[in-house]
């Protein structure tokens, strides 16, 4: 009887070593991500960016979703580095924390932490997009569009890439109605898709006709299209929700990223490093300009153009702060430690930044 | 159409699916039996009530797919606990794990499509009343179906004798056992119940909330639901209160913050939760009345001596 599962166990073994391709075999890439794959947005982008890796580079991928920022995510990124994972990638700002935490008990494995400015050890990098440099065109549109000339923002967190993307939306619309005004509403969550339709409903019925999202699911999108309201998709190309409401989605494509780094990875190739693309490469694009004035969408071709090849820079001087203090100069640069930090407004925006 | 109509508008689609699956849950905890899955099984009337109406492409047989659906996975929670006599605290945290996983899985192929909306239902003459016409008479079936159901619930549990049945049961299994009660065939049911009315209350979420199929949609309604029914000490008149209450202040704190009130808005967000535990803190001053209205079986398993 023993024999007989020894040798059971020994085919057993045999075939699970020859499924696996032997090339790939010794790398894995592991994600950890906020929400669902599900949403329709952030994460559903991400768990892309993981499928071209699988696709593209035949290496075995493993995903957690719909982890909490915090203890739990803490738990769920050493399990995965205990597991074998070669590359973990945490793909929310909240996992900030736990991702250098973990990666200081595991110096063999790559971190990459997506959005944040953290590098504790040799082993993390960090990865963002310029998804403000889409805010600001969404902004400049907004102002064209909007009759009541205000627009509504749907928010999650007061952390620096929302905080940012709100300055860069009030920035855009500024340069086309200096009087634009901006009602944020806080929700405190990414994804809780009925609490997303409630703070669009809340939007709409005071007044606002022109609705952003930095929430993760479709939920606004669909609101927006019901009462006949205008808006801006997030994440994803949200066209199916808003077919004639919206106006352009920011898209997130992580799948160059993503497979870049994996296979850096596999050749031995990986270093620290800190990415911030933008439009210039592809890792934000913008949906098709739609439901809106032919001159507008021109415009916002135009300027889509310019910031892509460098000429326009949303975070360029004169800019006061929200208290009335002076942040650039006329011409002057945001330096990148402060745009990564950010936790003030610019003026004209009607809100106090939860501290 | 008045800002503060539309804000009441928004407070009721916000408490329909809290007051359904919590008039569900308290007919099940009536019976004694505790059933932690209403979050698995609202996310699978979400979903079910989302595909049946997809597949047929009438919002309404995706109503009675999702109350079908809620109520057979529901069963599946009876049988363990009831006639194997499982843990049932375990077992409806187990339902509501399942209950996610499946419909994620069952989803899948939904995921970036429109839904069908369920058109209200406006009744002539009635819904021209100012102010209170829009509210009350130009809704959706559910939302006129959460009142009825309301009444029938309060009906059924003190004035039927069925309903006298089903809380002599949850009181005490044993003597009611000894009167020649069926325990398990009222505890089947009851929870039967229960789960067709958090399938409803899932379907409102997919079907009338947000027209759309999103993994997790129920982000932990079915949790509040449960408390409620703790919250309302069992009576089925303040589960009404509280799932109302729970919404109206969970809108009104996004109001505030759009209408520019420097008031933080992580309290304001944690307003809903605050609301709660204040009340839950003053009902139970008076012991005596909670004790009363507790069913004394509660979470116990019944094992029929002869």
């Amino acid at each position: 009887m023993k024999k007989l599962l020894a040798a059971m166990s020994a085919i057993g073994l045999g075939l699970l070593t020859s499924t696996t391709p032997s090339v790939a075999a010794d790398t894995k890439a592991c994600f950890v991500y906020v929400g669902p794959i599900g949403d329709f947005g952030w994460s559903y982008q991400h768990d892309q960016g993981r499928l071209a890796v699988e696709k593209e580079l035949g290496v075995e991928t493993a995903y957690q979703e719909s982890v909490p920022e915090g203890a739990d995510a803490e738990r769920a990124i050493e399990r995965f580095a205990r597991s074998g994972c070669n590359i973990i990638f945490t793909t929310s700002f909240g996992y900030m924390e736990p991702t250098n935490k973990v990666a200081k008990k595991f110096p063999d494995v790559k971190f990459e932490h997506a959005t944040g400015f953290k590098r504790e050890s040799e082993n993390v990098s960090t990865y963002s997009s310029k998804f403000y440099q889409g805010r600001y065109i969404q902004g400049m549109i907004a102002a064209k569009e909007s009759k009541t000339g205000v627009a509504g923002y749907i928010a999650s967190f007061p952390i620096p890439e929302v905080v940012r993307g709100i300055n860069a939306f009030i920035l855009g619309a500024q340069t086309v109605n200096p009087d634009f005004k901006l009602k944020v509403v806080w929700v405190n969550t990414w994804f809780d898709p009925g609490k997303e339709a409630d703070a669009a409903n809340t939007l709409v019925a005071q007044g606002v006709d022109i609705l952003t999202q930095h929430t993760d699911s479709t939920a606004a999108m669909q609101v927006a299209q019901e009462k006949g309201i205008k808006a801006f998709g997030q994440a994803s190309d949200m066209y199916n929700f808003g077919k004639d409401v919206q106006l352009t989605a920011i898209i997130d494509d992580w799948a160059p990223y993503y497979v870049e780094r994996v296979k850096a990875v596999m050749d031995g190739t990986w270093k620290q490093q800190d990415v911030w693309h933008g439009l210039d490469h592809g890792s934000v694009a913008m949906a098709p300009y739609w439901n809106m004035q032919f001159e507008t969408a021109a415009a916002a071709k135009a300027l889509e153009q310019s910031i892509t090849v460098g000429r326009i820079e949303p975070f360029t001087g004169p800019i006061t702060k929200q208290d009335g203090t002076e942040w650039l100069k006329e011409g002057e640069k945001a330096d990148i430690g402060t745009m990564l930090g950010m936790n003030f407004y610019v003026k004209g925006v009607d809100d106090q930044l939860p501290q | 159409m008045g800002l503060f109509e539309a804000i009441l508008l928004t407070v009721f689609t916000a408490a329909t699916p809290l007051l359904i699956a919590a008039l569900g849950e308290l007919v099940t905890e009536r019976s004694g039996v505790l059933n932690l899955g209403v979050e698995g099984m609202m996310i699978m009337g979400a979903i079910s009530g989302f595909a049946f109406s997809i597949y047929t492409g009438n919002a309404y047989l995706g109503v009675v797919g999702a109350i079908v659906v809620g109520g057979l996975f529901s069963l599946l929670f009876a049988f363990l606990t009831i006639s194997l006599v499982t843990n049932q605290v375990a077992t409806g945290l187990a339902l509501t794990i399942l209950g996610l996983g499946l419909s994620g899985l069952w989803g899948e192929a939904f995921i970036g499509i429109p839904g069908v909306k369920l058109a209200p239902i406006v009744i002539p003459v009635l819904s021209d009343i100012p102010f209170i016409g829009k509210l009350f008479f130009a809704q959706d079936i559910i939302f006129y179906f959460s009142l009825i159901l309301l009444l029938g619930v309060s009906w059924f549990l003190f004035k039927s004798r069925a309903g006298l049945v089903l809380r002599a049961v949850g009181d005490s299994h044993d003597s009611a056992h000894a009167l020649g009660l069926s325990v398990v065939r009222t505890r089947y049911l009851a929870v039967m119940f229960g789960g067709a009315c958090s399938g409803l209350a899932g379907a409102h979420l997919s079907l009338v909330y947000t027209t759309q199929w999103i993994e997790n949609m129920t982000a932990g309604r079915g949790w509040i639901a449960l408390a409620l029914v703790v919250f309302a000490s069992w009576r089925p008149n303040r589960v009404l209160i509280g799932a109302y209450l729970f919404g109206a202040v969970g809108i009104a704190q996004l109001h505030i913050q759009a209408l520019g009130f420097k008031i933080p808005t992580q309290f304001l967000s944690a307003l809903p939760y605050l609301a709660t535990i204040v009340v839950l803190v003053i009902i139970s001053q008076n012991r005596r009345l909670t004790m009363m209205n507790t069913p004394a079986s509660l979470g116990k398993g019944f094992v029929p001596d002869r």
